[in-house]
């Protein structure tokens, strides 16, 4: 398992792209919403947690196509597949090296767009805390996503159809503790749920994602 | 003689040939029915004539839900036993699903906009209908995506199952996320009590109508689509000879 | 003809678009039945005769 994760790791960082992909993407949709809603710090403040939430989001979106489509087209999933590992295991870890290459970055990155986008100081630690607990979900309901469309020729877009509303209720619960933190509430119960939805989520989507990956292979 | 047997595509197209004209029948009378007689009911004290988009409404958002409902279990059944129909049934229900979500949106919108003084709101249930408005839109694209119809409905079916958890569970966070508008029991079957039975009756004439409706429709999609496998066999089975 | 008051606009769009589209997806289904039925009744008697 830690070899698999290692070459998933070594892979994304040679082919490239795959740390800064993200992350840049991240800084341009920071700096296109100020122009949109305007550079005044009162009317920016209010919509920063979401906006960060849903870049964070979006930016986790871009990537996801890369955890199963490159080893598809060589084969190597099908490897995977008749490896002693188990599927549901290699499922996991691949979700877990999208999850470096891309959440990690996202979660180093995102005080810095928070100034961009005036976000209150006092709900920096929890937008960290928050996308630290929420984006493993992301990752693993996008390596779902990625498992059904895997064998599509253009599933992109199909998947991001399938994956967005997966996402719904980590964004709601990510975005409302980070608001919570910034209004200066407890944000103890959002935090709660969100965790749980992410805990849940690792430990029932390798399931279905491994089982979509079979079908897919078959 | 069990319930399994209706899973025979045969003998799924034989019984359901008898049964289409029964049901379509009872499903004209309880549509036009439900929807004249609600059309004429007279002007509610508080909310005017808007009352009368109520029996559009409900049917259809209670439809929404027990579409959907019915779809887990299709796809639960195909998943478990492997049985064609029932996943053909499930593909069959999902664009009236979409359907009857849709309306109720509509049709909320519109009584919203008097009542409420707004076509939209962020309100929970509103919500929760547009996000299980997106799973349909996005069960719908995976059927029409794959071609192979086994891993199709494969595919489709274990996407039904996760969307049913996040659906739900989206539901609840909705719910925490924002206090709504929408009153939460006047308008439902459960506390029908609170409504005259002037509403009441035609209402009920008008949910079985729409659940009548659905079944029709169902059936003969699934018709359809057993026809469509059929003939998908049979070229099939040209090219190779 | 039912007077509707204020609202007539409320009541008969919903009315409307509902009808509508509660037609169009009957009438997409009917097509589409047909279409198949017809498909593959030719196809059986063109297997039938050849």
């Amino acid at each position: 398992m830690l070899a698999l994760l290692i070459r998933d790791l070594r892979l994304a960082v040679r082919a490239g792209g795959g740390f800064g992909l993200g992350v840049a993407f991240f800084l341009i949709l920071s700096a296109l919403v100020p122009f949109g809603v305007g550079p005044d710090r009162a009317a920016l403040a209010p919509v920063a947690p979401g906006i960060l939430w849903v870049g964070a989001l979006l930016a986790c979106l871009l990537s996801l196509d890369r955890i199963f489509a490159l080893d598809h087209e060589d084969g190597s999933l099908d490897l995977l597949a008749t490896a002693p590992l188990p599927l549901e295991g290699a499922v996991a870890v691949k979700a877990l090296a999208h999850w470096i290459t891309t959440g990690l970055p996202l979660i180093l990155a995102a005080p810095l767009f928070g100034v961009l986008l005036q976000l209150p100081p006092a709900a920096m630690p929890w937008l960290i805390v928050s996308l630290l607990v929420g984006t493993p979900a992301l990752s693993m309901l996008g390596a779902f996503g990625a498992a059904l469309t895997v064998g599509l020729r253009r599933g992109g877009l199909l998947m991001s159809l399938l994956v967005l509303p997966l996402y719904i209720p980590t964004l709601i619960f990510g975005a409302e503790v980070t608001r919570r933190g910034a209004e200066g509430l407890g944000a103890a119960t959002p935090l709660v749920f969100l965790a749980g939805i992410t805990l849940g989520a690792l430990a029932l989507i390798p399931f279905a994602a491994s089982a979509a990956l079979r079908v897919n292979l078959r | 003689m069990s319930l399994w047997e209706y899973a025979n595509p045969v003998r799924f197209m034989q019984v359901s040939g008898r049964m289409l004209p029964w049901v379509a029948a009872g499903a004209v009378i309880g549509t036009v029915g439900g929807l004249g007689w609600g059309f004429l009911t007279p002007d509610d004290f508080r909310q005017g004539s808007t009352v009368k988009i109520v029996f559009l409404h409900v049917p259809a958002a209670m439809m929404a839900i027990n579409i959907w409902v019915m779809m887990l279990v299709a796809s639960l059944i195909w998943i478990i036993r492997r049985h064609h129909v029932s996943a053909l049934a499930a593909k069959a229900a999902a664009p009236i699903g979409a359907v009857m979500t849709l309306i109720a949106l509509a049709t909320g919108a519109l009584w919203g906009q008097p009542m409420w003084g707004t076509w939209w709101e962020w309100d929970p249930r509103l919500t929760s209908f547009l996000i299980l408005f997106l799973f349909y839109l996005g069960y719908i694209a995976l059927w029409s995506a794959i071609e192979d119809p086994d891993s199709a409905a494969d595919l489709t079916g274990v996407l039904c199952l996760v969307g049913s958890v996040f659906a739900l569970l989206s539901r609840y966070a909705v719910l925490f996320w924002s206090q709504g508008l929408h009153q939460g029991a006047s308008l439902s079957v459960q506390s029908g009590e609170r409504m005259s039975h002037v509403y009441r009756y035609p209402l009920y004439l008008a949910m079985i109508g729409f659940g009548l409706l659905f079944l029709t429709l169902l059936l003969i999609r699934t018709r359809t689509e057993i026809r469509k496998r059929r003939l998908a066999a049979l070229l099939a089975r040209e090219t190779r000879a | 003809m039912i007077d509707l008051g204020r609202y007539a606009f409320a009541v008969l769009a919903s009315y409307g678009i509902g009808l509508a589209l509660l037609g169009g997806l009957v009438w997409h289904t009917l097509a589409a039945n047909a279409r198949a039925r017809r498909a593959l009744e030719t196809h059986e008697r063109r297997s039938d005769n050849g």
